[in-house]
């Protein structure tokens, strides 16, 4: 669960927040996060489940029905978006389109009463910070997609805020610019050492581009933390499944010692498993494995380790790695991941392969 | 597929080059299109174009004085209206022969009252020259009568003028009863020849007693004219007399020396005009018939900027005929301030319209539509009981202690009642263009330019407002050209000074009649409203303007 909200140093707050629309149903269900400064923090999560009415409360543009939003040490629910001084993307961009690109990164210094002189100064240099110099007379419906991404971002930093929020500002995007922005972005907060919470639906997104990553579901934070404890640590079945490619075994937790338990898969075979969310001997449980973790060379597991039978159903040869759909324990959709390498076996559809794991890398989480 | 030759164009499949094949496709479906449109076609043709070109060639068609008077018109072409002089005696000949006529075929009526539109007093004039028009010249039928008694008789006129054939035609025609029509009258060539201007005059006098008193030139001594031309033909030309044969050489003969001596008075119609009506002897009714002769006039446009075509050029009307230019400026001025008021009303009703959950907008916009379906009298009806001086408004008004009640506030038959009236009725054409607009600005500009830190207004006016001019340019282009033509709501609150031009119109074309006048006040009205659509483009572009 999120860590605690009263750290010192924390830049942005939310302490015990819950939002209610239609004064029936949470949608946001007592969140509690705290970032510090400098921080590239992720909101990632199906759609629905309460994110950007999170980023809009913290902009401004929603009331929350209880708790606390701080910044910077200051209680902000009631402080107008306008005094907030957060630099905000759209997801539509939401440029003025009764505007070209110069005054619409104009505009936040207008509104500011800087004079002009400077005015010009900061918007070429937030035009030129996102290689967009050169359209700065354009208006918005004159240039493309990631030209209007770029122009959003540039407008959204040169009042030079200290706090981005950004709502899937890359959703409409084809694939090679999405990569590519996600690399700028990134790289413009760190340089410009700016606080962001960004907004994604997409894993890939959040992983590769966030310091801390907070997966969302149902209104609560289901887990907060670093991309690589994300992937290889989920906390409970909901991550472990948003998060990466990943197998399900449904079984029950026969015997627990040493950090390691046994269990029994329905179909009755045994595993072992790190223990996460089980407490006892009896507790239902989802063991969950990543595809690339699953070993078919008995030599490389410790002895005793208990092992699976499987049959072979289908071998997708995909450059990089394979990818073989095998049957185990009653389940057609477990699938592992091999390397592409020259001593590489290559499985046979209607083979029988036996499969084992190194205990640490399956882990026995909550049943949904 | 196609197929690139050597160096040819490229080739459909069946061998005919691309291009024409492409176009023959495409003109079949053109003609699909077209038959689909065709009946809107037709029926916008017939029922809207057609109409406005008629009422654009009214306003200038002015064939009736070239008409009624073409003799007149052609004496008159030599006669210079600024000399100050009336014209001359041929003149005054040519209008009693044009008269004779006109009045027999009741024309001159018409003509009078065209012609008092350009100066009141032309219809008596006309009406009553045209009772004299019959005796002027008596005095030489009679001179004639008296020679030989035979001039009394209509068929000594018949018998010496008309073709032979006719003649005997027509007695055929009188011997079997008269029950079929007569034969029209024929002049015969020797006739034509040696007594031009009788056979002209008489010809007018036969052709009018056969067509339109349906009467036979047998029965009915001819005009006067018909006297005074044999009279002046056989002074001209003596020898005349004896190109009838010997029958005719006797009568003939002692006109021409009775001629000779002096015996039967010159004819004057200068002087039987000037006494019917001293008008004639003045330039004044000349110049009108002469300015108005054309066949295309401006004069309607003059009248409807208040001008006047004298002989001396264009001129000012006098002031209390000087009536238009005030109603084309107050019908601006009413309609601009319809449509400002239109603006501030309709704006955030539009803005609540678009920013409402769906639920409650759609309640509002039920509101908003519902004068659309009473009727336009009911709605302009209750306004007059709302707004009269003893009505609900200034009941409520005096019942607050706003206004006293020995001085309730005027509110109906002037302009105020006209744009309280004309705003309530014309809102709904503001509000659903500007609706439909503020629908597709997304709420996230707003919220943009706020986390950028401008104030609620400055958000609003810098990035909501300008996004929604051209809605506003719509429901103003609605609102400004339905109010420049309207019609019924002035009239019924208005008063004597909230009237419209459109009202002006309608008296014209429904009371005074004065067809043409109507028709420019119209073109006018059609002109201004294309100015300003044309300066609407200018300015804003049609472009923007959004209707849904
Ligand atoms: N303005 C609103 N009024 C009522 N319900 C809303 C509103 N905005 C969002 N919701 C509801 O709140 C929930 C969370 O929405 P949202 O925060 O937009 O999720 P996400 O951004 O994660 O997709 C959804 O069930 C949505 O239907
Ligand atoms: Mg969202």
């Amino acid at each position: 669960m999120a860590d605690g909200a009263m750290t010192n140093d924390a830049f942005v707050v939310f302490d015990r927040v819950q939002k209610s629309y239609d004064g029936v149903t949470l949608v946001v269900k007592d969140l509690n996060l705290s970032l510090p400064k400098g921080e590239f923090l992720t909101m990632l999560g199906p759609s629905g489940s309460g994110k950007t009415t999170c980023l809009m409360m913290l902009a401004g543009f929603e009331t929350a029905t209880h708790g606390e939003i701080r910044l910077n040490g200051r209680n902000i629910n009631t402080v107008s978006p306008h005094k907030r001084g957060i630099g905000m993307v759209f997801q539509n961009y939401a440029l003025f389109p009764h505007m070209t690109v110069a005054e619409n990164l104009a505009f936040p210094l207008e509104v500011r009463k800087l004079d002009k002189s400077t005015r010009d100064q900061k918007v070429k240099r937030a035009l030129d910070m996102v290689q967009m110099g050169a359209f700065a007379g354009r208006r918005p419906s004159q240039l493309s997609g990631g030209q209007q991404q770029r122009v959003a971002l540039a407008r959204a930093l040169v009042f030079e805020p200290e706090l981005v929020l950004m709502d899937e500002p890359l959703g409409a995007l084809d694939k090679q610019l999405r990569e590519h922005m996600q690399f700028e972005i990134t790289r413009l907060a760190h340089e410009l050492g700016i606080t962001t919470v960004y907004v994604t639906h997409d894993q890939t997104e959040a992983l590769t581009m966030s310091d801390r990553v907070a997966v969302f579901n149902d209104g609560r934070i289901q887990q907060l933390a670093p991309p690589s404890e994300l992937y290889e640590a989920p906390v409970n079945s909901f991550v472990a499944q948003f998060i990466g490619e990943n197998n399900r075994l449904m079984g029950t937790v026969t015997e627990m010692k040493d950090g390691i338990c046994v269990v029994r898969l329905d179909s009755g075979d045994f595993i072992d498993a790190k223990p996460v969310n089980v407490s006892k001997v009896g507790d239902r449980t989802q063991v969950s494995i990543r595809p690339e973790r699953v070993e078919t060379n008995k030599a490389r597991l410790s002895p005793g380790a208990h092992t699976l039978k499987a049959e072979v159903l289908e071998f997708i040869y995909m450059g990089d790695i394979f990818r073989t759909r095998l049957k185990v324990a009653g389940h057609d959709d477990f699938v592992i991941k091999t390397r592409n390498a020259p001593d590489q076996v290559r499985h046979q559809p209607g083979q029988t392969i036996e499969i084992g794991w190194l205990p640490e890398d399956c882990r026995a989480l909550d049943a949904p | 597929m196609t197929d690139q030759t050597a160096n040819g164009p490229m080739l459909a499949a069946d061998g005919t080059p691309l291009k024409q094949s492409l176009n023959r496709a495409l003109r079949r479906q053109k003609l699909r299109a077209f038959l689909l449109i065709a009946p809107l076609l037709i029926f916008v043709l017939v029922t809207f174009i057609a109409p406005i070109g008629d009422m654009l060639f009214r306003s200038v068609q002015n064939d009736i004085v070239a008409d009624t008077l073409p003799r007149t018109v052609a004496a008159l072409s030599k006669w210079n209206a600024e000399s100050g002089a009336p014209p001359e005696e041929p003149v005054y000949r040519a209008l009693a022969s044009d008269l004779l006529i006109a009045v027999a075929e009741k024309t001159h009526t018409q003509l009078g009252t065209r012609l008092n539109y350009e100066d009141s007093g032309f219809s008596s004039l006309l009406r009553g020259t045209g009772r004299d028009v019959d005796d002027m010249g008596e005095d030489v039928t009679k001179a004639l009568v008296a020679i030989d008694p035979i001039w009394d008789e209509p068929t000594t006129w018949t018998n010496l003028l008309g073709e032979p054939a006719w003649v005997s035609a027509q007695a055929d025609w009188d011997k079997a009863g008269g029950k079929t029509a007569e034969p029209p009258f024929v002049l015969s060539p020797v006739a034509q020849q040696n007594l031009p201007l009788t056979s002209a005059a008489f010809a007018d006098f036969a052709r009018v007693m056969q067509t339109v008193k349906n009467d036979s030139p047998t029965e009915k001594r001819p005009w006067n004219t018909v006297a005074i031309g044999l009279t002046e033909d056989l002074k001209a030309n003596p020898a005349a007399a004896g190109a009838f044969g010997t029958e005719w050489q006797p009568a003939l003969s002692a006109i021409v020396a009775a001629a000779q001596m002096g015996t039967i008075p010159a004819a004057n119609f200068t002087a039987a005009f000037t006494e019917s009506d001293k008008a004639w002897a003045t330039p004044q009714p000349w110049s009108i018939i002469k300015i108005f002769s054309p066949r295309f006039t401006s004069g309607y446009f003059l009248n409807a900027v208040d001008l006047k075509m004298t002989a001396d050029g264009i001129a000012p009307r006098a002031d209390s005929e000087r009536v238009y230019i005030m109603l084309f400026l107050r019908t601006m001025i009413l309609s601009l301030a319809i449509t400002g008021t239109c603006i501030l009303l309709g704006y955030p009703v539009a803005w609540l319209l678009a920013n409402l959950p769906p639920r409650t907008a759609n309640l509002l916009m039920i509101l908003v539509l519902l004068p659309f379906w009473t009727s336009l009298l009911v709605r302009t009806s209750a306004w007059k009981v709302l707004l009269q001086q003893q009505g609900v408004i200034n009941d409520l008004l005096v019942w607050a202690g706003l206004v006293a009640d020995e001085n309730r506030l005027v509110l109906i038959n002037n302009q105020t009642g006209t744009i309280i009236a004309m705003t309530h009725i014309l809102l709904p054409f503001m509000i659903l263009p500007l609706y439909s607009v503020m629908k597709t600005i997304p709420p996230s500009y707003l919220r943009a330019a706020k986390s950028l830190g401008a104030t609620d207004w400055t958000a609003f006016w810098r990035v909501y407002f300008p996004q929604s001019i051209p809605g506003i340019g719509a429901g103003s282009i609605l609102v400004f050209i339905l109010a420049i033509g309207y019609y019924i709501t002035p009239e019924l609150v208005g008063g004597a000074k909230g009237v419209f031009i459109s009202n002006r119109i309608a008296y014209h074309i429904g009371t005074s009649l004065n067809w043409g006048l109507a028709a420019a006040l119209g073109s006018l009205l059609l002109i201004v409203v294309l100015v300003l659509y044309w300066v609407y483009d200018r300015i804003v572009g049609i472009d923007n303007v959004k209707l849904g």
